[in-house]
């Protein structure tokens, strides 16, 4: 005879304000096999979870059905609480009073009664709750870092200095990210390279760092501490080993009017090239796609001047096959390109550029070594203006949100500016000015106050060229919305950091969520900032939503640490939920007649085939077998199985049957 | 083939010369224009001002109109009918309610089957396609085509064209053998109903339109819009003053140049009813 224990949560006022809890928890005390029901309003709280081992110790419980939130919240809550009493911990349910009824529905009377239903159904579905043991899996002490800016730099650098082993993929030729591309950071106008490229080097050095440049995720199977994963390392066209990086063939190349993707396109590199000169690892690659010998056959005039006959043309991609426990994805973000920005002229004026052009341009490694040289005829610019939220903040142009990076940004390039062309006079209308960070408003104000920053409030409707200006027109709402028209000599476009192209790709492909605009989603908010939905993959940087640089860097440490958490076990625990084919005794053995319908209808390839032998050592019986390592419990072979012989634990067909009963019947 | 016609009071009066251009490119086309029988004003500009349910029960009477004389296809040439008559579209197809409300205010049955089209998707849908080899005397000029503000916006009714940067009249104007020049008064704005109110400030609005089409060394400004006409056209003088020099770039309907360009007679298009004379 069950003893079941329904424990009824407000959750606060979140379900109590919709849902009469008092109700509920009297109606579950007189179902058949409710031995206590109680309401509380906090469950998930310590006397709340004291209620519980207390009830299961005093009554004898053999069942507990928890009426709170989303078991995704919580469940893991509530069943060590059961364990810690001595229930089996899977012996424990919960009704999701909480996302599937109070906040969804209005407050009423059907409302409480969905709430008893649902509480009803599990009540009759714990009946058939089998003790369970949780499964353990071993864990591969080994991080995978996916992206080589300054979050994944940092990761990897923390992941390695707790003694475990990292393999950073970078899909570029160098490590650095945009961050290396920047000229100067904010709030303390420190070098950016100067305090990047120490740690680009350690990265490349570091003895538990495996640095994979040119490199892409090809596939990833597996679960958390047991991904295979399987890189794809593009061909560099030169054998790594033995180039020395002495740049001879760079300079030869007779292709040299590529737009440098590091440069933004405002300077040229050539078909076998170093992004830049302080690149890790600091040795070149043939971009096939411009390359003369790629396109038309002949040229090899790298191969001809390089001293140690490094280039190898038939050099293929290769792929890598690596067991990983945990992965860090640190892709970043991009902006947004020309045809964004009709209205500002933006890739038909070539003084019109975009933040990250203009950091190239301040930056003394950039095409103009450090000086504000506009790019159609490389004259100082002296009347500049920054255009603040060029795309974000705008419903109309699809992204409502607000970039974050772009207020401190472009105080920053306003500030390079006065102090690089003395007399010159800069302009900046924006929306609001977003400073919130330690020492930012102070940056911010000291670009208004000392450096004398014009400071505009108001959008700007649109930039045209007129007689050799740019005319921006743009409205002072300060000023009583007064039109304000600006001819400037150069315009600064603050555009709004996006997603990747690729990131939806590479979400599906890692099974983690991803937002509107394709941003990887982080498990929770506001207490799981760098974990995703997905075990054992975490988020660091902007590809989860426009960041700086502080808060990549923290991302990516706290990422980091969790990594760190999981390879401090030795193995993991993974609930027991998964699918099992019947076993029955000889010599009917299983009720599976070896089909393998399920082995196809597997996503995870956890199926196996099983043979039975006699004495002999003959097979008398082809059955399938579950591997439990691989198996993710979702149920997919269940449907398939023509003789019913798979069952998924914790939800098997009995247990379904009895909670679609029990919503049928009256009680 | 037929295709239905609402002309608005504008095509009526003031730019009569746009509903000959558009009848005469169409008949040299083999295209039939029927006439919304006993149509009524679209409700521009006041009525979406001062009362939402007349704002739609107007247009919506006019599309009912066409639906039981039997037409599929409507062409509306004047810019501020367009969008009211789309937007009328667009609002009753999202609720029905207020769809089953309209059509018992106007006491006929609006269902919505209508298509319709403004006079750049005409020209794009029937006219353009068989154009080839019928361009005698292309428009060999360069033209500022002007856009104003109801033909593209709001883009998430209208869905026709980019709303900052359109180029659909452009590549007509291509195809009649002009050459478009790039400038950057395309969408602003002419001042619409301002001219009579405060004609001053339409000398200064229309003023900057032509002075920029002038200084790009435009030869003539072609426009789809009966108020953008009038204000380009007839307030010339006020423009003139604003720009403080005689600007005397003709101002064209697309209809007009397109039709100079297939050889139609220039009385026919109402070329001479302008009131800065067409010279091109």
């Amino acid at each position: 005879m069950s003893k079941i224990g329904v424990f009824v949560c407000h959750c606060g006022e979140n379900i109590s304000a919709t849902v009469d809890c008092a109700r509920v928890a009297e109606t579950s005390g007189k179902l058949d096999g409710v031995a206590y029901s109680v309401d509380y309003k906090y469950m998930c709280s310590d006397p709340g979870q004291s209620l519980i081992k207390s009830a299961i110790k005093e009554k004898g419980l053999t069942g507990v059905v928890v009426a709170a939130c989303s078991p995704r919240m919580h469940e893991p809550t509530f069943r060590k609480a059961c364990a810690e009493a001595g229930l089996n911990p899977y012996m424990c349910e919960m009704a999701n009073l909480r996302e599937h009824v109070s906040w969804v529905h209005e407050k009423g009377e059907a409302t409480t009664e969905k709430a008893i239903d649902l509480v009803r159904i599990l009540v009759e579905k714990v009946k058939y709750n089998q003790s369970l043991n949780a499964i353990k899996v071993p864990v591969t002490k080994t991080a995978l870092v996916i992206g080589g800016g300054i979050a994944g730099i940092q990761a990897s650098l923390d992941i390695a200095n707790t003694g475990h082993k990292v393999i950073l993929i970078e899909k570029d030729p160098s490590i650095g990210g945009h961050m290396s591309q920047l000229s100067e950071t904010f709030p303390t106008l420190d070098c950016s390279q100067c305090i990047l490229t120490p740690r680009m080097v350690e990265v490349a050095q570091h003895p538990n760092i495996t640095l994979y440049s040119y490199a892409e995720l090809e596939s990833v199977e597996g679960f958390i501490g047991n991904f295979k994963v399987k890189i794809r390392r593009k061909s560099k066209s030169i054998d790594e080993k033995l180039c020395t990086g002495c740049g001879l063939c760079t300079t030869k190349c007779p292709v040299k009017k590529i737009p440098s993707e590091f440069n933004e396109g405002l300077g040229m590199r050539t078909a076998i090239y170093v992004p830049f000169p302080q690149a890790v690892p600091n040795k070149p690659v043939i971009d096939r796609e411009h390359c003369t010998y790629y396109l038309k056959g002949k040229c090899r005039i790298c191969e001809k001047v390089c001293p140690i006959q490094a280039i190898r043309f038939d050099q293929e991609d290769t792929i890598e096959e690596v067991e990983i426990g945990a992965i860090v994805l640190a892709t970043g973000f991009s902006v947004k390109q020309p045809d964004f920005f009709p209205e500002y002229g933006y890739g038909k004026y070539p003084d019109v550029i975009t933040g990250l052009q203009f950091e190239r341009l301040a930056s003394a490694s950039g095409p103009t070594l450090g000086e504000i040289r506009r790019p159609s005829d490389g004259k100082v610019p002296q009347n500049i203006v920054f255009v603040a939220c060029a795309g974000s903040r705008d419903e109309a142009k699809g992204i409502p949100y607000c970039s974050k990076i772009c207020c401190m940004y472009i105080a920053k390039h306003a500030m390079l500016y006065q102090h690089k062309v003395h007399g010159g006079k800069s302009y900046v209308f924006y929306m609001d000015i977003r400073a919130g960070g330690k020492n930012y408003e102070e940056f911010v104000r000291r670009a208004i106050e000392e450096d004398g920053v014009n400071y505009v409030r108001g959008r700007v409707s649109r930039i045209y060229e007129k007689n050799g200006k740019l005319i921006v027109k743009g409205v002072d709402t300060l000023l009583g919305a007064m039109p304000v028209d600006i001819e400037a000599d150069m315009v600064v476009l603050a555009t709004a950091g996006v997603a990747n192209s690729d990131a939806e790709a590479l979400a599906q492909k890692l099974h983690v969520s991803y937002d509107a605009y394709k941003f990887f989603a982080e498990a929770h908010p506001k207490l799981k900032p760098v974990e995703t939905n997905t075990a054992g993959i975490f988020l660091a940087g902007a590809c989860q939503s426009p960041r700086d640089i502080p808060e990549s860097v923290s991302m990516a440490s706290g990422a980091a640490v969790k990594v760190a958490c999981l390879f401090s076990q030795d193995e993991l625990t993974r609930d027991p939920l998964i699918a099992v084919v019947n076993r029955m005794a000889p010599p009917v053995y299983s009720s599976c007649v070896g089909c393998f319908l399920c082995v196809s209808a597997c996503p995870y390839q956890a199926i196996e085939k099983e043979e039975i032998k006699n004495r002999a050592g003959e097979v008398i019986k082809t059955l399938a077998r579950v591997n439990p390592g691989l198996c993710q419990g979702c149920g997919t072979c269940v449907a398939f199985c023509r003789t019913k012989s798979i069952d998924l634990q914790g939800y098997t067909h009995e247990q379904m049957y009895t909670e679609v009963m029990a919503l049928l019947n009256e009680y | 083939m037929t295709l239905g016609f609402y002309p608005g009071c504008s095509l009526k009066g003031s730019s009569r010369e746009y509903a000959e251009s558009v009848l005469a490119v169409a008949k040299a086309f083999d295209i039939t224009i029927e006439e919304i029988k006993d149509w009524n004003c679209c409700g521009a500009t006041a009525a979406h001002n001062m009362n939402r349910e007349l704002s739609f029960a107007l247009p919506a009477r006019i599309l009912s109109l066409a639906e039981k004389q039997g037409l599929t296809e409507v062409v509306v040439p004047c810019a501020a009918c367009y969008s009211r008559l789309t937007v009328t579209q667009y609002e009753l197809a999202k609720d029905k309610e207020l769809k089953d409300r309209i059509s018992e205010v106007n006491g006929m049955e609006y269902k919505g089957s209508v298509t319709i089209l403004n006079i750049i998707q005409m020209l794009d849908k029937y006219i353009t396609p068989k154009l080839e080899g019928k361009v005698v005397k292309p428009f060999d000029h360069k033209v500022a085509c002007y856009y104003g503000c109801l033909l593209v916006r709001p883009h998430e009714i209208l869905k026709f064209d980019r709303e900052e940067d359109p180029q659909s009249m452009d590549e007509v104007m291509l195809k009649a053998g002009a050459t478009p020049i790039d400038w950057a008064f395309k969408t602003e704005c002419c001042g619409a109903g301002l001219s009579i109110s405060r004609t001053p400030s339409v000398g200064k609005l229309s003023g900057m339109i032509v002075g920029d089409a002038k200084d790009r060394g435009a030869e003539a400004i072609i426009v789809a819009c009966p108020m953008c006409h009038s204000n380009l056209d007839m307030r010339r003088k006020e423009i003139n003053k604003y720009l403080g020099e005689k600007v005397d770039i003709p101002v064209l309907y697309i209809t007009q140049a397109l039709g100079l360009a297939v050889g139609l007679d220039r009385k026919e298009l109402g070329l001479n009813r302008h009131f800065v004379k067409v010279t091109v």
